[in-house]
């Protein structure tokens, strides 16, 4: 069988700046691999990240995007949704961008349910800036910001994206490409908020949560046939799991209508397919007869 | 006795109903071919306080609000009192029977009815709830007013059967008729005391009756804006009200977001993949919006933002008038970006100027900023029809590459950011496989890729994105002239103090004082060989503005070199009349 659309047909034409070992290197393989799987050909893809490491992503994809602010990726994300909902629109963004400076774009783009995919490339640490705590860096971490370690509870995103209303939330690992891939295409695939967790390793700056850290301890949900994504309590429970066994895999899946479906002008098509001065004479009119 | 040339005011507390009563005599007055200018003024708060509205009618256009009142409408005790230096001698007040009031020796005539005992009576006949029975008042007295002025009572009677008859039942309805019927029989007697009448046309044209924020919302819709996004902020959340009732209409999406950041980056996103949209805000919100700014900025987004001023700094006064937000729109965000700041004045303006805004951000791939502010806001008029062609408006998206363009460019080969003499690069949509880019908020090359250390790309790139700056001005519009030519002063003003500035003009001229007006509403860029051949036309030059600083003063000197002769500056938060300017020129000329 011959794909029209290979992972080499969403390759940049620039050279990659991210420091060798990088996590980023398995991640975007992973992005490159799931829309290959999914035939998505990258005119009709749009990724929107921030600002930070793993936000440079779309500047090294053939596909359409836009890297905007540290801390603002949901709402542009939202608004190009709104406009065309005929894109795939993906975020791929850092940890300390989602959950730091953005984290209330966060909590309301759950509330929505928007058909978006977030990607959270999840080191634990500020890279770019050299090494700051990020809000999901374990209390006590030290860092050049913290010298005596951070006092303060670290965010657990799987946890706020379940109860916040996210339909889709899941957790993978950037030393598996395979798991990777195929749970970027899953999430790329749902229909509504689908939120990944990328437990990403960073070389430079995060010398414990490394990939022989990570090996032994993550295990896959998929391999537990008992486990149930549409239980909502029990993806809670694993939410919380965390230390010597980590789960990946898709944590919860709820079919929901997203926010496009509630908005009654799409249902005549994308907005921006939609045309720019197409009032009647006649709506206008009856307008004018409202205001006299 | 004076015909068709009087100012209403119904004063009283937050709750009491003056703006729904005095819109429904509004409608009335305007249904019967008369001309309306209706503004308001309110405090901060839901219920209590003192707030008015005020309805100046005439048989010809009138495009301000007149400083004195012929007639008062006082619903509490705080409202004829803080109102009553305000009226006209001569004039009358019309109040409740409750309130103690004795005029003295001030030449004003009041008349006091039993409103509220009478209201409570009916409503408890018809049924009603005696709060909701209590606010029959304010129907009691426009029945008054129609007998006072000789206005028809039928006209007040089909508009209190249209308010009333459709949802809330026709008991209600029938309620509030023999309330107004009531007070007009009653006050009928005393009509020959009040000398200022009102006289419908033989023949009367149907208009609207718009205010500056819902013309703000219907430029948007003819421009074909299809999404705004916004965060409730006085005094600019009533445009994303009215787009939203007007939503399933036009079919709109309209946005409430988490906050005003949320706001701008829906407007961008949306704008990024070509459909038009918009934000709107007060200076509060737009401080948070400013890192997007820059940002559509760099990624030469087109974008339109509406900054409804009101005083501050910070919260300021929040329900209240101003202009201090024009040096602060003009520089907002950090490094220099090519951007448009328009300040529409008056209802026709803000329809007209907001539609054209949207032909700028996307011809010139850059933030249009309009500036309005509380008075204009909420400060309506009678419209006619042939005011706000709708239809005729022409969508200009300039360089806007159309499929069948894209279709001829090979894979890989389009440019975004093509360095171009007039600064402007040929924008797609995305969405066309031939078409596929990324935009950045870092500096970038001709691809939209990030290179944010190359200093001869920065220069290619910053040059060009500046270079729309000279394309712009060819076409901004030079200030507006009014008045006659060969003047003694000049009176130069920006946005919303436009007709204020006009009636200043024409009272000065009456005066003998030879005045004419010089106004703005393309503010930024300026064509700076242009304003100085303008402004070489003007011999005394008098700013007027309402900011501390004389800001568009600053900007004219910083780009043409002229200075003004004299200022009148305004900042308690209140609007300028005509004769406020007017008066305060003769203070000016002695100096």
């Amino acid at each position: 069988m011959s794909d029209t659309f290979t992972p080499k047909s969403y390759d940049g034409e620039r050279e990659i700046t991210w420091c060798p070992g990088c996590g980023d290197y398995g991640i975007i393989a992973g992005v490159k691999q799931a829309l290959a799987q999914l035939q998505l050909p990258p005119h009709q893809a749009f990724f929107v990240s921030g600002i930070g490491c793993g936000s440079k992503m779309p500047d090294y994809l053939k596909a359409n995007g836009y890297l905007g602010l540290h801390g603002r990726t949901l709402p542009i994300a939202q608004g190009v949704k709104l406009a065309n909902h005929d894109l795939k629109v993906i975020i791929t963004v850092g940890d300390g961008d989602s959950f730091g400076i953005g984290a209330g774009h966060f909590v309301h783009a759950l509330r929505r349910n928007s058909d978006l995919t977030m990607i959270v490339e999840d080191n634990k640490v500020y890279a770019l800036t050299k090494g700051q705590y990020s809000p999901l860096s374990a209390r006590g971490w030290i860092s050049s910001t913290t010298p005596d370690g951070s006092i303060e509870t670290e965010f657990n995103p799987l946890l706020m994206a379940i109860t916040g209303g996210a339909t889709f939330v899941a957790r993978t690992f950037s030393g598996d490409p395979k798991h990777m891939a195929q749970t970027f295409a899953k999430a790329i695939q749902h229909k509504g908020f689908a939120f990944v967790d990328v437990l990403q390793v960073c070389v430079i700056y995060n010398s414990v949560n490394t990939t022989e850290w990570y090996r032994p301890r993550v295990y896959k949900l998929d391999d537990d046939a008992t486990y149930n994504p549409r239980d909502y309590n029990a993806a809670i429970q694993k939410a919380y799991e965390w230390g010597d066994k980590i789960p990946i895999g898709v944590l919860y899946v709820d079919e929901r209508p997203t926010y496009e479906d509630r908005v009654a002008a799409l249902a005549q098509g994308a907005l921006v397919k939609q045309p720019l001065a197409g009032y009647s004479q006649a709506t206008w009119n009856e307008f004018r007869a409202t205001m006299m | 006795m004076i015909t068709n040339n009087l100012t209403i005011r119904i004063g009283g507390e937050a709750g009491q109903g003056m703006d729904t009563s005095g819109a429904g005599f509004a409608r009335a007055l305007v249904r019967s071919g008369l001309h309306i200018f209706a503004n308001s003024d309110f405090m901060s708060r839901i219920r209590g306080g003192y707030n008015f509205y005020q309805l100046r009618v005439s048989d010809k256009p009138i495009y301000a609000p007149h400083d004195a009142a012929h007639l008062l409408l006082a619903f509490n005790q705080d409202a004829l009192t803080q109102s009553l230096n305000d009226l006209a001698p001569g004039g009358a007040i019309i109040h409740d029977a409750s309130i103690q009031f004795d005029p003295g020796a001030r030449n004003v005539k009041a008349f006091a009815f039993p409103f509220e005992a009478k209201a409570l009576e009916i409503g408890r006949a018809a049924g009603m709830d005696p709060k909701r029975a209590k606010l029959m008042a304010n129907t009691a007295a426009l029945g008054a007013t129609a007998a006072l002025t000789s206005f028809p009572f039928e006209r007040i009677a089909d508009v209190i059967a249209q308010n009333f008859g459709k949802k809330k039942g026709s008991a209600i309805a029938e309620a509030n008729l023999t309330m107004a019927r009531w007070a007009y029989d009653d006050a009928l007697q005393s009509a020959d005391q009040f000398a200022w009448k009102i006289a419908p046309p033989a023949d009367p044209t149907n208009r609207m009756i718009l205010n500056g924020n819902q013309a703000i919302g219907l430029g948007a819709i003819a421009a074909g804006c299809k999404l705004i996004a916004a965060y409730p902020m006085t005094p600019a959340t009533s445009i994303i009200e009215f787009m939203t009732a007007q939503a399933k209409r036009f079919n709109l999406v309209t946005k409430q977001t988490e906050d005003e950041i949320a706001a701008i980056l829906y407007a961008i996103g949306a704008n990024q993949v070509g459909v038009r949209a918009m934000c709107a805000t007060s200076g509060g919100g737009f401080s948070l919006m400013v890192e997007a700014l820059g940002m559509a900025g760099m990624t030469e987004t087109p974008l339109v933002v509406v900054d409804s001023q009101r005083p501050g700094p910070s919260t300021g006064m929040p329900t209240r008038t101003g202009q201090g937000d024009l040096l602060f729109v003009m520089h907002a965000s950090q490094d220099e970006f090519p951007r448009i700041v328009l300040a529409p004045g008056g209802v026709e303006s803000c329809y007209a100027d907001t539609a054209r805004a949207f032909n700028l951000a996307e011809k010139y791939q850059c933030p249009v900023l309009i500036l309005t502010d509380a008075f204009q806001a909420f400060a309506a008029r009678s419209v006619g029809v042939e005011e706000l062609p709708f239809e005729k408006f022409r969508i200009e998206r300039g360089k806007t590459l159309t499929d069948a363009q894209l279709d001829q460019f090979k894979p890989g080969e389009y440019k975004r950011y093509a360095l171009t003499d007039d600064g402007i690069s040929p924008r797609a949509i995305p969405g066309h496989p031939n078409a596929v880019y990324t935009s950045t908020s870092d500096e970038h090359t001709e691809f939209g890729r990030i290179k944010d250390e190359d200093a001869a790309n920065r220069v290619a790139q910053h040059s060009k994105r500046m270079r729309k700056l000279e394309t712009i001005k060819r076409e901004m519009r030079m200030p507006e002239w009014y008045g006659p030519a060969d003047a003694s002063i000049t009176l130069m003003g920006w946005g919303s103090t436009r007709y204020v500035i006009r009636e200043a003009v024409d009272l000065l001229n009456a005066r003998g004082v030879r005045a004419n007006a010089l106004h703005f509403t393309d503010i930024y860029p300026l064509d700076e060989a242009r304003l100085e051949e303008e402004l070489n036309k003007a011999k005394r030059l008098i700013d007027v503005e309402g900011n501390y600083t004389a800001q568009l003063a600053q900007v004219v000197r910083v780009y043409t070199g002229r200075a003004v002769d004299d200022k009148i500056l305004k900042y308690d938060g209140r609007p300028f009349t005509g004769a406020e300017i007017a008066d305060a020129v003769p203070n000016i000329a002695r100096k």
